[in-house]
């Protein structure tokens, strides 16, 4: 497993530009290569930080030490002193304490890395997704042999161990769900990976699907044995023609290869995978409507309990997790729970897969260790906003909300998150600048929710309808304030009365919008003006 | 997919229309858990569901034909009613909305001369608007006939619609 030892910053915006940082990037590459070092550091350009005093800036983890002003003649010295021999090139380090501070969100995280580490993502784009063999030249295929030579109940005992958390949106532990599954009574059970991903602004299971088919089938093995199962679905949106042709070849070649059907490798162990795609309603991803939806009916959820685990596909036991869930389970068989330990925070071990979307200046997928905050996200990995100010994120569809500026800066895990009552949702990262409205994002939202409500239960039908027409109203200067506290009654309706989570969480963006934007929302109504300028206020 | 758009689709009229239905559901599968398949494979093949096909899905799959029509009506990717040559799905959730979405939209309807859920005169495209397209990192996206367009402006935009005649 590839992991980088450290990891290096280098300021290349407009001001570093003109003192020369795309010659220092240039000879910090040059120099990894003469020392040798080029697999073990990892290197990417930031934004402009601090004052242009101090600029181009180096930053190097995990230390985190601050470098500056580096000049591309500095280079061969830095990396030879701090990378090759281990120690801080004391004449270079930014002294000047108000400097300091005005990078302190940079040079704070001490110990450990904001660095991308590759998990589930390891040999996405690396090996050839329609060939078995590329894929077990490049390691994969080796958690299966481990499992099979162990107890069901040592598989799920060291699924447990890792702390592994769905990473579908609700972070349940993994662990417990598979316990439920192989203690439920009844002879066949069901494995099912919901591949139904909906939520707007996230793109991963796609991703991973397309580039590594192989290991959600391996996964899916593991699960199977360590269950109790023979039969397995997967369920992919019907959008993503790519993703479905790529895991039905992988299946046909698994079937051919001997690893997938009857008797499986001799062992006794026997699975079957069927591909169901789906037709079209966002819904489907909540898991009794997935189910549903794969015996040909209606996508309706139903109400819980009894639960899948229980209760599931054709009424028996049935596993649903989500790819990325299943992607980490060859990995943590392969290296142990230890090892998935050591990333990530205490309560939210391993990585997330993140797409960062929106108002930054590189869009596209990432995968860190849990726990990086949102500064560090849009700072490395977006390269900085576009023009604006950073507003607000939302985390992507009805598992997420809305992450206003003041908390860019809370570690992103399930339960610090949730201690400052915000959800991560489903790993979308939509950043928006100050150019956005807050009641125009949310009128959007809401329309989202009203139009994918499935319609069965009535809190949800006409809540998302009465929403969106208030927000409607308001975003054309018709609001009122009694309406805002008609919003405030519908959400809460929604979110204790709904059957399922979608009706549950709907109310979510118009909590966190009267929460954090309620000056916003007001100027429409009091003042009848947009301040972002983005509402047609009729008056 | 790619020459999808060159493919002219299938139609109820002809006399060979129905047999082809048969077909298709024969060779998907009977079962109630191949409904949603059948449907798909049928809307693909002639563009969308007919009455017709509906009945004729009963008589070979013994479900009754309100439960077909109660699933067919719920998925998106059913249609039930006929559209245009190209149907032009586009991506309205927030993450296409705040990358330029709105400016595309305002400009889409105004070159069509549509709104949501309508037909072209010519019968050459029907716009429809829909949930996340799962591409959102090159937004703001719209789809045509399944071909995925992204990074879409008002200016690049008659070049795109140009090449589905």
């Amino acid at each position: 497993m590839k992991k980088y030892r450290s990891m290096v910053l280098i300021s290349n915006g407009d001001s570093s530009q003109s003192k020369g940082s795309e010659a220092v990037i240039e000879a910090i590459h040059q120099a990894l290569n003469k020392y040798d070092l080029a697999s073990e550091v990892y290197v990417t350009n930031i934004p402009d930080s601090g004052s242009p005093k101090a600029q181009p800036l180096v930053i190097i983890y995990p230390e985190a030490v601050a470098y500056g002003p580096i000049h591309a003649e500095d280079v061969d010295f830095l990396v030879s002193e701090h990378l090759y021999k281990g120690r801080v090139a004391e004449s270079l380090r930014v002294n000047d304490p108000f400097e300091i501070k005005r990078i302190a969100w940079l040079v704070q995280r001490t110990g450990t890395m904001p660095a991308e580490n590759r998990v589930v993502l390891e040999y996405v784009g690396v090996i050839d997704p329609t060939s078995i063999n590329d894929f077990l030249t490049h390691d994969g295929g080796q958690a299966f042999p481990i499992v099979i030579e162990m107890k069901p109940q040592e598989v799920i005992d060291i699924i447990k161990k890792s702390g592994l958390r769905g990473r579908g949106g609700a972070g349940f532990p993994v662990g417990v769900k598979w316990q439920a599954v192989r203690d439920a009574p009844g002879d066949k059970k069901y494995i099912v990976c919901n591949a139904d991903e909906s939520e707007p602004g996230t793109f991963k299971d796609r991703v991973i699907l397309e580039g590594n088919p192989f290991s959600m089938i391996e996964a899916m093995l593991i699960a199977g044995y360590a269950c109790g199962a023979d039969e397995g679905y997967i369920y992919i949106r019907g959008e993503y023609h790519d993703a479905l042709e790529k895991i039905t070849n992988a299946i046909k070649a698994a079937k051919e290869f001997g690893v997938l059907g009857q008797n499986i490798l001799k062992t006794g162990f026997s699975f079957d995978i069927h591909v169901h795609s789906g037709a079209g309603a966002y819904i489907c991803g909540e898991e009794t409507a997935l189910l549903a939806s794969i015996e040909g009916k209606r996508g309706e959820p139903r109400s819980k309990p009894p639960y899948p685990t229980t209760n599931g596909l054709w009424g028996k036991p049935t596993l649903i997790n989500n790819v990325e869930t299943l992607g980490n389970i060859p990995p943590i068989i392969h290296n142990g729970p230890e090892w998935f330990r050591s990333i990530g925070t205490t309560s939210s071990p391993g990585t997330k897969v993140y797409t960062i979307l929106g108002n930054v200046n590189r869009t596209g997928l990432m995968e860190v260790p849990m726990g990086i905050t949102l500064r560090e996200v849009i700072g490395i990995y977006g390269k900085g906003m576009k023009g604006g100010a950073f507003k607000f994120a939302q985390t992507g569809g009805s598992s997420g909300s809305i992450i206003p500026a003041i908390l860019q800066d809370t570690p992103m895990d399930f339960d610090s998150y949730r201690n400052v009552g915000v959800a991560l949702g489903s790993g979308a990262l939509l950043i928006c600048d100050d150019s956005n409205c807050i009641v125009d994002c949310v009128r959007v939202l809401m329309k989202f929710f009203k139009v994918e409500s499935c319609g069965k239960c009535v809190p949800c039908r006409i809540g998302t309808e009465q929403t969106l027409q208030i927000m409607t109203d308001i975003s054309e200067g018709r609001g009122t304030m009694e309406q805002l506290e008609q919003l405030d009654l519908l959400r809460k309706g929604m979110e204790q009365l709904s059957n399922c989570g979608l009706g549950q969480t709907a109310g979510t963006p118009i909590k966190n919008m009267l929460e954090h934007f309620r000056a916003e929302v007001e100027a429409h109504i009091k003042l009848g003006v947009c301040p972002a300028g983005v509402c047609a206020m009729e008056g | 997919m790619e020459n999808a758009a060159s493919q002219q689709k299938n139609n109820y009229d002809h006399p060979d229309a129905i047999n082809r239905v048969r077909d298709i559901v024969f060779k998907t599968g009977c079962s109630k858990e191949d409904l949603i398949a059948v449907l798909k494979n049928v809307a693909d093949c002639f563009g969308y569901i007919s009455t017709n096909a509906i009945h004729e899905i009963s008589r070979q799959t013994s479900i009754s034909t309100s439960d077909i029509f109660s699933v067919a009506t719920f998925y998106r990717m059913l249609p039930t009613t006929q559209y245009g040559r190209h149907v032009i799905e586009f991506c309205e959730s927030l993450p296409c909305h705040v990358v330029g979405g709105r400016e595309l939209f305002r400009a889409l309807t105004e070159q069509l001369g549509i709104q949501p859920g309508e037909t072209t005169l010519d019968g050459r495209f029907t716009l429809l608007t829909t949930s996340c397209l799962g591409v959102c990192e090159v937004g703001p996206v719209l789809s045509i006939d399944d071909n995925i367009h992204g990074n879409l402006t008002a200016e690049n935009l008659p070049e795109v619609l140009a090449k589905y005649k």
